[in-house]
């Protein structure tokens, strides 16, 4: 420790000292200042860059979710739509169905009602086509009959009984 | 009867070692427990590892 | 050691220290004795290599008034080198070139006084160059102020212009891109380093703007001028205590100016311990600030002091093994010690940063409930 305080000189220090400050101080100026603020300068540039980027990704996915979102959206509308239509298609069907149904009874209906009239209209004339024949065959018969007299009698008696009998 | 100081010197040296190479070994320890933190140990092992060498030199040179 | 603290305040706190200064005082004697002993028992040739080397390493420590980059023949004193200017404060300032020692032969003359080197150091002297000596033999001759621009102030300056020229180079190379060019490639991350693993963890981010100049500034000189002490002109300028007390004064004066209540309110009243504790504490944490850059002082001198000595005597052995073994283990031995050396060299740099980062920190530490 003696030693070290012999050693110690006092010119050294002065000399330390005084360029260590003068450089301390032409350093701060000339040197730290300049690179410590270029230095924060390119930080803070990147770290604006890189916010820049998480928010340009956030909006992209924002964008994706809100297009997916719209996707959905129209594939329902789509479904709803088709769904509506084949509801609408087979109801129309349906429709169809039973008013041709309806359309195809009537006429049969008719049909059959004209069928019967018809049907009536024909035993009716049938009818009055065999009683005229009838008659016709049954004054044949009787002409041919009344050429005898005794078959005419014979047939009066009979006649003439049968009322007896009523 | 005199001791040379010579000898005051050796066991400064002894006491200063033996005080550095345990920082040195739980630094090694905590850091293979924690190496994520190995920059933090590290620094505060030359800290420690500095004071007891200032004292150390210290002592030297007052021998 | 009280040389320094030659301050009222710490009397009552310094009796340890006189009681150890006297012990070191009397250690020392002894061991100069033992040394003296020692030599006289060692054989003639050996022992006068071996104080030649121990008077070269010595040498080699000591700063001097002219640049000498070898010697060619001590006899006739022949040397390789350059004179350096001698500025004096002796009754009014003198200047004169240092090539009028002679290397310390001979006694300069200047406007009617006298001066010769005496280990290193200029005392006044008269005519025939006599050097009185006390009891303890301490030269008592005068010594006048010496401002000169020795070895050490011709590196200091050259670091100094040499940091000037490559951070403002630097620093110009941003205006016209955001990266560093050149040189601060290497430089930028360093400087990041020393910001955000520093400064930024130890002071915070509120206050730490106002020590980056000193940090990077201290950083930077240190690690220069110890990595330049390992070259070949092997001029270490840290080594001379002179040099590490002024930085570290430096940081000590800067840690109290800067600090703020809440530093002081634990240095004089410590919170939360009881009155009595209070008044015990308060000398000793006194003491301890100036403890502080008291140990920064010694551990930067020390280490590089250390390496440079150990550097030295391994390549002594070269001249004291005179065999085929010697040589190579010097050389081994040395190569290795440098490139542990350069390690040092960085690492005394990074703590003694690191450490007055952390003065700085506590000195604007805000008050926190404990």
């Amino acid at each position: 420790m003696e030693k070290l305080i012999e050693q110690f000189s006092f010119g050294l220090f002065f000399w330390q000292l005084l360029l260590f400050i003068a450089v301390l101080l032409l350093l701060r100026k000339f040197a730290w200042k300049p690179i410590l603020d270029a230095v924060e300068d390119r930080e803070s540039g990147i770290k604006d860059a890189l916010a820049a980027a998480e928010n340009a990704k956030k909006e992209m996915q924002n964008v994706t979710a809100d297009s997916e979102r719209l996707l959905q959206e129209a594939r329902g509308e789509r479904e709803a739509m088709i769904k509506e239509a084949r509801e609408m298609k087979e109801k129309m069907v349906s429709d169809a169905k039973d008013l041709a149904q309806a359309e195809a009874d009537k006429m049969i209906k008719q049909a059959q009602l004209a069928i019967e009239s018809e049907k009536k209209a024909a035993v009716a004339d049938i009818k009055n086509e065999v009683a005229t024949l009838s008659l016709e065959i049954a004054e044949k018969v009787i002409k041919g009959q009344f050429s005898d007299k005794a078959k005419q009698l014979k047939l009066v008696e009979e006649m003439i009984g049968e009322i007896k009998l009523n | 009867m005199e001791i040379p100081t010579i000898v005051g010197a050796g066991l400064i040296v002894i006491g200063a070692g033996l005080g550095i190479g345990k920082i040195g070994g739980s630094a090694m320890d905590a850091i293979a427990r924690q190496p994520e933190a190995s920059g933090k140990i590290q620094t505060a092992m030359l800290i420690a590892a500095a004071l007891i060498e200032g004292i150390g030199f210290a002592a030297l040179f007052a021998s | 050691m009280h040389g320094f603290f030659e301050t009222d305040i710490l009397s009552d706190m310094q009796k340890p220290f006189y009681v150890k200064v006297l012990l070191v005082v009397t250690l020392l004697l002894g061991i100069n004795a033992f040394a003296q002993e020692k030599d006289h028992s060692s054989s003639e040739e050996k022992g006068s290599l071996k104080s030649e080397i121990k008077e070269f390493i010595g040498h080699h420590l000591l700063d001097s008034h002219d640049f000498t980059l070898f010697t060619i023949d001590e006899e006739n004193n022949e040397h390789v080198g350059f004179p350096l200017p001698v500025i004096l404060w002796d009754n009014g300032l003198k200047v004169f070139s240092s090539s009028k020692f002679h290397h310390g032969e001979s006694v300069a003359e200047v406007d009617g006084n006298y001066y010769a080197l005496y280990h290193g150091k200029i005392v006044k002297t008269d005519a025939e160059g006599t050097i009185n000596y006390d009891d303890e033999h301490h030269a008592t001759n005068v010594k006048p102020l010496d401002f000169s621009i020795t070895k050490n102030v011709v590196f200091i300056f050259l670091v100094a212009a040499l940091m000037l020229f490559l951070f403002a180079r630097m620093a110009k190379s941003y205006k016209s891109s955001a990266m560093p060019k050149g040189v601060g490639r290497l430089l930028e991350p360093i400087i990041l380093y020393i910001r955000d693993d520093i400064a930024i963890p130890n002071i915070g981010k509120k206050h730490y703007k106002k020590y980056m100049s000193y940090l990077l500034t201290v950083f930077f000189f240190i690690w220069i001028i110890n990595l330049l002490g390992l070259t070949p002109l092997g001029v270490n300028v840290t080594n001379n205590i002179a040099v590490t007390f002024a930085l570290a004064i430096l940081t000590y004066l800067i840690t109290t100016f800067t600090a703020n209540k809440n530093y002081w309110k634990h240095i004089f009243w410590m919170p939360d311990v009881p009155v009595f504790m209070k008044i015990v504490l308060a000398p000793i944490e006194l003491l301890g600030t100036f403890i502080k850059p008291f140990s920064l002082m010694i551990r930067l001198y020390a280490n590089i002091t250390a390496g440079h000595v150990v550097l030295m005597s391994i390549l002594g052995m070269m001249f004291i093994f005179k065999n085929w073994i010697g040589s190579p283990l010097s050389f081994g031995l040395a190569f290795a010690l440098s490139l542990l050396e350069l390690l040092v060299a960085a690492l005394q740099a990074y703590i003694f940063t690191m450490l007055s980062a952390l003065y700085f920190g506590s000195a604007v530490e805000e008050h926190h409930d404990h």
